[in-house]
């Protein structure tokens, strides 16, 4: 039975509080980390447990921390993503609003590894209650030391404070998180120059999602084999899974990563409702590539789900069952893509508006021929095209979909109606 | 470099996206006058402070009514069921369309995409708050709720 390490004091009463955290062993990795271990020391622990980042690219941690320069008298920062907004993902926001500290610990001890005395929190302008989660935790850090000048006695020091998003989908992506934080649109940055050399305000700058943050410092306190026990050799630690959709049990559940979609979707989630059979599950995200039914059992890690053609992303799983119609999930997921494209590119900008256009007109029963091999050759003009990795992300519901269920898109442009027998929404209306 | 270039403080800039809440809030949605002040107190050029405003989704340009309810029509709140039969719901109760305010200036009725409200959907925001698992007693409950405070 694996043992929750991220989220096992969620079920405490006020375990958003200082206290209940410290109660719970926390904040004892910090002291160990300023009394004990140089900067460098920190991030070759990292670097061990293998931890990779959980904001849906899954790059290396430790090595992201390496690529800061090492020059003392360079000013550097530290960045927290809590601009959550992939559709299916509710983890940070989880994390936040139930235990912020033992992301504000994770903050300080990288903020220590890789010299930055500055960290500012980046929210999602919607997560109301998690700003103000965020805002008392920074507060009550600071009353007990944990933050400020010479935390606990040592010579490192660090000031964080939180910034609240005004609602763009880019935000989440770092060097969009980094305009935004300056004061301008949220429009992505070549790449490279990449943010550890040149990030807010020019200075090199440490990006990290939240939930990368929370697990820094269970890996201090038990060790980087331990961490690097957990989950597959390319794949290591516990990950918050989100489940939504047409299952029993929704929510988040904190498993080892290497967990196969089945045991998520009937053990965990308790099967899917309705008694209804399983469609199609996309497994991280609203940008992730679907599977079907017979990939159930692909194991939930970066590698396998590269594999299996499709991505880990937040680890977002959305469970859709055999009344779903796909036509429907592609054209909601690109309202949201089409909404939320910053506009500065036009494959994406104007791309993701045609693809709107036809999706809305085929689902509306009112396709025209060839609409669908124009809805392909848009995806395909767009994907690797863009500015930044949206316009890739924003093709791939309906790629998958041509590939997967491509019937069912010629089906209603025949027929000028869905051949799902049964509407998603009829579905619905039997659920309790 | 100009000398205005060279004074500019990054930090201050940084103040805009709070210095728009806090505008938007006094004066109910960034009217004219608001985009100005903000962009005097700031010295920033009022293109740039519209074009801000314009950006992101949190900021209005335009009126809306005391309660702003937004119905979440993402992917996981439509597949919870819901998501749409709330939608009309709100239309009928408020009888408005999406994008509308009541005549009262109660009111306003949007759809967004997603509010991460996935596990407990469907979701409706209403200003700063959720309301999760949503149903059409709940809505009515809500309705009256909100109303109660304005007799």
């Amino acid at each position: 039975m694996f043992e929750p390490v991220l989220t096992r004091n969620f079920g405490l009463p006020r375990s958003e509080t200082i206290d209940v955290y410290i109660a719970n062993g926390g904040y004892q990795a910090l002291p160990k980390v300023l009394r004990e271990c140089s900067p460098q020391q920190v991030t070759e622990t990292v670097i061990a447990s293998g931890l990779r980042g959980r904001g849906g690219a899954g790059f290396p941690a430790g090595r992201k921390w390496s690529f800061m320069p090492k020059e003392p008298e360079v000013q550097k920062y530290v960045c927290v993503n809590t601009d959550e907004g992939e559709p299916g993902t509710f983890k940070d926001r989880e994390l936040v609003e139930k235990d912020p500290h033992q992301i504000i610990e994770g903050v300080i001890i990288a903020s220590y590894a890789v010299g930055a005395t500055r960290a500012f929190v980046y929210i999602r302008g919607e997560f109301f209650l998690g700003v103000k989660r965020w805002i008392k935790a920074i507060d009550d850090a600071y009353a007990k030391g944990f933050l400020g000048k010479n935390i606990l006695g040592s010579e490192f020091s660090l000031d964080l404070s939180v910034h609240r998003g005004a609602g763009a989908y880019i935000c989440g992506e770092e060097t969009a998180l980094i305009e935004s934080l300056e004061g301008k649109r949220g429009e992505p940055r070549k790449k490279p120059p990449y943010p550890a050399n040149v990030g807010l305000w020019g200075k090199p700058t440490l990006v990290h999602n939240v939930e990368t943050l929370a697990n820094i410092p269970h890996i201090i306190n038990r060790g980087a084999q331990w961490y690097a026990g957990i989950g597959t050799p390319k794949s290591t630690g516990p990950k918050i899974f989100c489940i939504s959709g047409q299952v029993r049990n929704r929510g988040v559940f904190e498993l080892p990563l290497g967990v196969s979609l089945r045991e998520i979707i009937e053990e965990h989630a308790g099967g899917m409702a309705f008694d209804k059979k399983l469609k199609a599950v996309i497994p991280g995200g609203a940008s992730t590539p679907m599977l079907t039914a017979e990939q159930l059992d692909t194991p939930m890690a970066f590698e396998t789900l590269e594999a299996a053609g499709t991505m880990l992303g937040t680890g977002a799983i959305i469970a859709m069952n055999e009344g779903t119609c796909m036509v429907d999930v592609a054209r909601r997921l690109m309202r949201f893509f089409a909404h939320e494209s910053c506009g500065r590119c036009v494959p994406c900008r104007v791309g993701t508006q045609r693809m709107l256009d036809i999706l809305e007109r085929v689902e509306g029963g009112k396709g025209r021929a060839g609409d669908i091999s124009r809805l392909e050759e848009l995806a395909n003009g767009i994907r690797g095209r863009t500015f930044c990795p949206m316009g890739d992300a924003a093709v791939s519901p309906v790629l998958s979909g041509l590939k997967l269920f491509r019937d069912e898109y010629d089906y209603h442009v025949k027929h000028k109606r869905c051949a799902a027998t049964v509407s998603p929404t009829a579905t619905a209306a039997t659920q309790p | 470099m100009p000398p205005d270039v060279q004074s500019f403080d990054p930090a201050k800039r940084s103040m805009l996206l709070t210095a728009l809440y806090i505008a938007q809030e006094q004066y109910g949605y960034l009217t004219p006058d608001a985009v100005q002040r903000v962009a005097g107190r700031l010295g920033l050029p009022l293109t740039d402070v519209y074009s801000m405003a314009s950006f992101y989704s949190l900021y209005r340009t335009k009126p809306v009514g005391r309660y702003v309810l937004q119905v979440c029509e993402g992917l996981s709140c439509h597949l919870a069921g819901g998501a749409d039969s709330l939608l009309d719901y709100l239309r009928q109760q408020l009888d408005i369309e999406a994008g509308q305010t009541t005549q009262d200036g109660l009111f306003t009725l949007e759809t967004v995409q997603c509010l991460a409200s996935c596990g407990t959907s469907p979701a409706i925001r209403v200003n700063d708050s959720l309301y999760e698992n949503m149903t059409t007693e709940k809505v009515d409950e809500l309705l009256e709720t909100l109303r109660g405070y304005h007799v």
